[in-house]
Parts: structure tokens; sequence; C-alpha cells
């Protein structure tokens, strides 16, 4: 679709012989067109089918073939609700968004300490940063385990907390510092020139130049930390449990499940959608309105 | 101007979130630290039972008592990761959990669970006489029992009266396999796309070789003899599985290598299939209201070859951790969930064929319930009363169990040797090979468990 957009505007201002292709836009254009749309419905439709079969009866939902124009119904949403849902999801909020502004708050010092006043041998600490993202989470897991068994900290949000943080920093160092990258030197001279001191640099200088980098540092820890379910599942029980953990509760080997699932699966996304179309407004915005272009 | 209200809010907002929290651990367990000293924590498997007990508790347990209960439902294999995690760690997080008669003599030696005698003793308004006697003897380790079970069930032939009825046959009282097996054949497309037999044919310990178990048990085959010697590849054993894929493949259900419970479950109500031989908790569904065939289903024992009966016995139960602190409440839980009274409850509330039955005789002359379950309560409990899990084939076994062998390697080597069984359904395999594996595998398992000297 924006393929063919754009080459419909570029060439209006131009010649008559681009006129011409304007009138009739070419083959290959529409092939791309097509295929960009084929792409997209593919891409969308596991999650509109999720939906609809959030949206039908138990019976309905395990039908196979699917019956898609089967009688609409909320009781997948009703027996989410039932089940209550607000604990986990309330503590997935606080484990989400609190882990993710500790990032923030971490990373954004670190980045700048790895790309625009670069300590000694930045490389290493990048690489060491790094180097933490490559030992799978299972294989700590047994550690974590009984740590928190002897420090009394299984089924608390904050253990889950501290954990997320640690899990999402270097990611939101590495894309911190990549953003903090691409300032220009000019600004930070003349910043120094007019006597602003580093917080001040910092925040009224570099931060709005890099604020779609922050946006999608923070929207990627959000959703990392949202939809983390093997050390929530593992170290928290009744208290501290988070959404992904209460969503497989709906999983039974026994009887039909498929309609609260989805139903289940579509409520716990929509944090994670709201989160994303926040972000993707500072997005634009912060591309848009940036001091360079 | 806008931006920094804004700001402030957020920087507010996340405040007040942190402060509420700093003296909590999280919003669930009815808010600050989990609730206080009366309230106890019940991990459980998600089956339909356990849904309805969750929404029973408040307005009845809790109500009566004024004990909270803060449940953990998930998944079975989840359920099982996790209980096994928690009381081998002691971690003591849950007082109660739903275990199977897999789990309980093991975790009873292992002193992870806590012996109910005491209790018992005590409290004789639960009544364990009225228990059936199979289930006291799988639930129990030495002589004292560690669990009560919440609903119990075997193994038993569903079929459809009325397709057997328009094929002039007639089930026998008391089938032998070959007769299933002819039968099969017989009503094998009696309607259009209908299959003669539903057998499970997914992997796992607890799917295809549940019922498989149980016909290797019958044809006089075992997988291991009074002294751990594997018998895997045992001529007993290799008849009774090859006579099992020979079914599924000529008569069985389509896609068998990946039915399970569920999926067979579905073809029976579906009319995709005209018999099933299953878990005997699948029959309240068949009778449910809004079941397509309701009343047509005729039930008979499981089918035998050399040993007397053939059934399964399966219970999930509850038990108490050892490190439960709140071991007192716990036991005014599963008194109230195994009790009499809660199948009443269920009875009124939810529906009769909901209760969670196959566990104590008073059920079975309850009038109510056997207005609604007179198809199948009979056949149930005759069937949970002749499952003996202590000598369940024709020979002597090293380990209590009628569909499994109860060692903490057996989900293992039953899931390893179940995935080429399943093979072998879907013809990808012979059954002799993949036996000749599973022997492999059976005798490492035994050298591994005589080694740890138990």
């Amino acid at each position: 679709m924006s393929t063919a957009t754009t080459s419909g505007t570029g060439t209006s201002s131009t010649g008559t012989t681009q006129e011409v292709r304007h009138a009739k836009p070419p083959r290959s254009g529409v092939i791309l067109t097509a295929a960009a749309w084929v792409i997209g419905i593919l891409f969308a439709l596991p999650v509109l089918w999720m939906i609809l079969t959030s949206l039908h009866s138990e019976n309905d939902a395990a039908k196979n073939p699917p019956d898609f124009f089967a009688p609409l119904s909320l009781d997948g949403y009703r027996s989410f609700f039932d089940a209550g849902p607000w604990p986990p999801l309330l503590n997935s909020l606080t484990a989400s968004v609190l882990s993710t502004i500790l990032v923030l708050l971490l990373a954004f010092p670190a980045a700048y300490a790895l790309s625009i006043r670069p300590v000694k041998k930045w490389t290493d600490v990048l690489f060491f940063f790094l180097s933490t993202k490559m030992l799978p989470i299972v294989a700590g897991i047994l550690p974590l385990y009984l740590f928190a068994q002897k420090v009394g900290l299984l089924d608390n949000i904050w253990w889950l907390i501290l954990l997320y943080t640690s899990m999402n920093l270097p990611i939101a160092v590495w894309m911190l510092r990549s953003f903090l990258a691409e300032v220009p030197v000019e600004m930070l001279e003349a910043a120094s020139v007019d006597g602003a001191s580093l917080t001040r640099t910092l925040k009224d200088i570099v931060a709005p130049v890099v604020m779609p980098g922050i946006a999608s540092a923070a929207l990627i820890c959000f959703i990392f930390s949202w939809n983390e379910l093997l050390l929530a599942r593992v170290l928290t029980s009744t208290v501290a449990g988070t959404a992904p953990v209460f969503l497989t509760g709906f999983v039974t080997s026994q009887g039909l499940f498929l309609a609260k699932v989805c139903a289940a699966s579509f409520v716990v996304s929509l944090p994670v959608l709201a989160a994303g179309f926040a972000a993707q407004d500072k997005l634009v915005q912060g591309l848009s309105m940036g001091a360079v272009k | 101007m806008r931006s920094r209200n804004s700001k402030a809010t957020l920087v507010a907002a996340t405040t007040g979130l942190a402060l509420s929290l700093s003296a909590c651990a999280g919003w669930g367990g009815g808010g600050v630290g989990g609730g206080g000293a009366n309230s106890i924590n019940v991990l459980m498997v998600n089956n339909p039972q356990m849904v309805d007990l969750q929404k029973l508790t408040a307005d009845n347990f809790t109500k009566e008592t004024g004990i909270r209960v803060n449940f953990t439902v998930l998944p079975e294999n989840d359920v099982r990761d996790k209980i096994s995690q928690e009381f081998s760690s002691q971690a003591g997080q849950y007082d109660v959990a739903s275990l199977s008669n897999f789990e309980i003599p093991i975790y009873a030696k292992a002193k992870w669970i806590a012996p109910l005698d005491s209790y018992l003793a005590s409290d004789t308004e639960f009544d364990q006489a009225d228990i059936l006697k199979s289930m006291t003897t799988s639930l129990s380790s030495e002589g004292k029992v560690y669990g009560e079970p919440f609903y119990g069930e075997s193994s038993f032939l569903m079929y459809r009266k009325d397709v057997l009825a328009a094929k002039g046959i007639t089930m026998p009282a008391k089938p032998t396999w070959q007769e299933v097996a002819d039968i099969a054949a017989k009503v094998d497309g009696a309607e259009p796309g209908m299959k003669g037999i539903c057998l499970r044919g997914q992997p796992g310990w607890g799917q295809i070789f549940a019922p498989l178990t149980t016909v290797v048990n019958t044809f006089g085959g075992t997988w291991f003899d009074k002294d751990w010697t594997p018998k895997v590849d045992a001529p007993e054993f290799k008849d009774a599985v090859n006579f099992y894929v020979d079914l599924v493949r000529a008569h069985g259900e389509k896609g068998a290598p990946q039915a399970g419970f569920t999926e067979c479950l579905n073809n029976l109500i579906q009319g995709n299939v005209a018999m099933w031989y299953d878990a005997t908790s699948a029959a309240g569904s068949l009778e449910a209201d809004g079941s397509k065939f309701k009343g047509q289903f005729g039930y008979a024992p499981a089918p035998v070859v050399k040993t007397d009966s053939a059934g399964w016995l399966y219970a999930w139960s509850w038990s108490i951790q050892q490190a439960s602190t709140k071991k007192d409440n716990a036991w005014k839980f599963i008194s109230w969930a195994s009790g009499k009274k809660y199948e009443e409850l269920v009875g009124t509330k939810v529906g009769w064929t909901s209760v969670p039955a196959g566990k104590r005789a008073s059920t079975y002359e309850n009038p109510e319930y056997l207005k609604v379950a007179s198809a199948f309560a009979e056949p149930t409990k005759a069937a949970i009363e002749s499952a003996d899990p202590e000598n369940p084939g024709a020979q002597p076994r090293p380990a209590i169990g009628i569909q499994f062998v109860d060692i903490p390697e057996f989900p293992d080597l039953g899931t390893q040797v179940s995935q080429d069984v399943s093979s072998a359904i879907a013809g990808k395999m012979s059954v002799d090979d993949a036996l000749k594996r599973g022997q492999q595998l059976a005798e490492d398992v035994a050298e591994r468990y005589q080694a740890r000297g138990q």
C-alpha cells in the first residue's frame, strides 16, 4: 500500500512522461503492493483468529474444521474475569513498569559513559554487558530459586522486579548507546560553552534528542518483562503471580479451554498493545521534532 | 506545560505504586504478606472439578471456617513440575497440593508430605471407612494414609448401544480384548465416517501408556518382574503392544498418533467412533445435558485376557506439605473438599454430573446422584473396587501401580517408550524395534533405581 502512495506522490510533481506512469502504475509496484497486503494479512490473521475464537463458545471453538460463523458469545471473557485476574494483572504491571523505570535510570548514564564520554576500554564494557545475556535464564534458575528460598524472597514481586531489571539492562544499554552515539558533538559543545552542567546537558539536550531511543528501549523492556513466563512461574505462587502464569492456568488436560485461553490471551496482550501505541506516538514525535534531520 | 504535568503525574503514580508495594510482596493472596495466619495456599491441577471447587470455596468453606484459601491452578504438566520443585525443596509456600496416587507413595517415602492418621482419628465426620478401599491402599505408604482422594477413576469400555444394536451385536457382560477387536471390525464404518474404536495414541506416560499398560497387564506382561528384571521385550508385552497397535491402525480413530483423552472424548461425543476404552470419569461428559448421544452409551468393564479385571486406578488427591506451618487449617480444607457434604454442594449448585465422584461408597447410594448417573455409576464403582494396585497383573510386582510403575524414574521411561510406540501407530517404526529400545531404557532405569538402594 505504502509503495503505491510513495510512487504516486513522487511522480506527480515531475514531468509528463511520468504523468503517464502515474495513470498506469508499473506492474512491479502492483505486485509489491499485493505482496505487502498478503504478508500484512498473513501476520494479522492468527491474532484475528484468536480474537474470533475468544468470542465463540467452547464447543464451537473446539470444532475441527473451524466454524468461523458460529454464534458469538462472551462466555470466554466471563470465565476469565470470574477467575480473578486483577491481582496477577497488577503484579505484571508493577513488575514491568518498575523494572522498566529502573532499567532506564541505570541504562541512560551507562550509555552516556559508553558513547558520548566513553570510558577506557568501552568496547570491553559493552561486550561484558552483552555477555551477561549469553547464559540462558534456565541455566540460572536453580540458584535463583534456592537463593530466594533462603532469603525469603520467594513469591515476592520485588525479586521479580530485580531480576527483570537485570535481565533487560544490557539490552537497554546497547540500544541507548547506539542512539546516544548519533548525538552530534557540536550540540554538546554548544551546551558546555553555554555553561550547562552535566545533569542539565543530559536532561535538556541529550534526552529530547534521543527520545525515540528511550521510548523504544522502554517499550522493549516493558514487553519483555510483561511477557516473561519462566522466572515468574518458578519463583512466584499465590501472592506475586504474574499475568502469563495466570494465563497458562486456563489450559486443562480434561475438557475444553480454547475460547477461555484466547479470551485471556487477548486481554493480557492489551496492555502491551497500549504501550506499543503510546510509544509509537513518541517514536514518531521524536523523529519528526528532533533537532537533527 | 502539559508534558511537565503528565511527567509529574507519572512520577507521582510510580512513587505511589512503589510506596504501596514497599511493604508487601504482591497483589495476590488477599494483600499484604499473603493473607496472614488464617489462610492457606493450595496448588492444584486445572481440571473441571477443581475449577468448580475454586468457585465454591469462598462462599462455603471460608464462610464456615473463616479460613481464606489462595489457589494456584496450572495445567497438568506444569503443576507436576511446580509441585516437585516445591515439595523437594520443602519451600513451604503451599500447604496443600493436588497429587495423584502416582506421586503420593513416592513423596511419602521421601517425607515430603505429612501423614494424615492423627487428623483422621479426631475428625470422625470425615469417615475414612467410606473411602473406597482400593483408593485408600493406593494413597498409603507403610500403613499410613498420606492423601485423601478428591475424585477417582478407573477405566472401562464406553460404546454406542444404538450403533451396536443396528449391527445386531450385543456387548458381552465381561468382554475380552479379542471380542472387542471383532466388534470394532464390525462397527467400523457403521455410519459414514465412523471408526470402530478410539484408543489413545498420543505419546506420554500418562497418555498412551495409561490404557496400554492395562492391556499389557492383562496379556500377562509387565514392565518389571518382582526382582526388577525388565520385561519390555518379553513375548507377553510384545503381544499386547502388537494387538493394540494393530487394532488402532485397522479400526482406530483418525489421527491416532496424536489422539489423547480430549481427542477421543470429542470423537465419541461427535459420533466419529463407536467405542472408546478410557477413564471412567469421561462418562460424566458423555451423559451431560447437551451431549449429542446422551442416554445411548453403554458401559462394559475393561476388556481382559488373562486377568480377571484390567481397569486402572487414578485419583487426584490432596496432601499436606511437611514444611507447612498451617497443617490444622490445611486438614480442615481437605476434610471439606473430600467430604460427603461437598459432593452434595456440587450436586445442588453445579449439577450432579459434575460431582467429584469415584472415591466414596456413599456417593453410589445417593439417589440424586444415581438419578443422573444411573448408566455409569455402578460400572464405575465396580471398576474402581476391582482395581488392585498392588497386584494388577499375572505376576508379583516390585512396586505399587496399575497403569504405571510407582518409581520416580517411570514418567521418563514411559514417555520415551511411548514416543516409539506412537511412531509404530503412525507406521514409522515396527513394534519390535520400539520395544527393543524400550527394553534397553528399562534396563538403565532398573540399574539406576537399584543403585540408589531403594
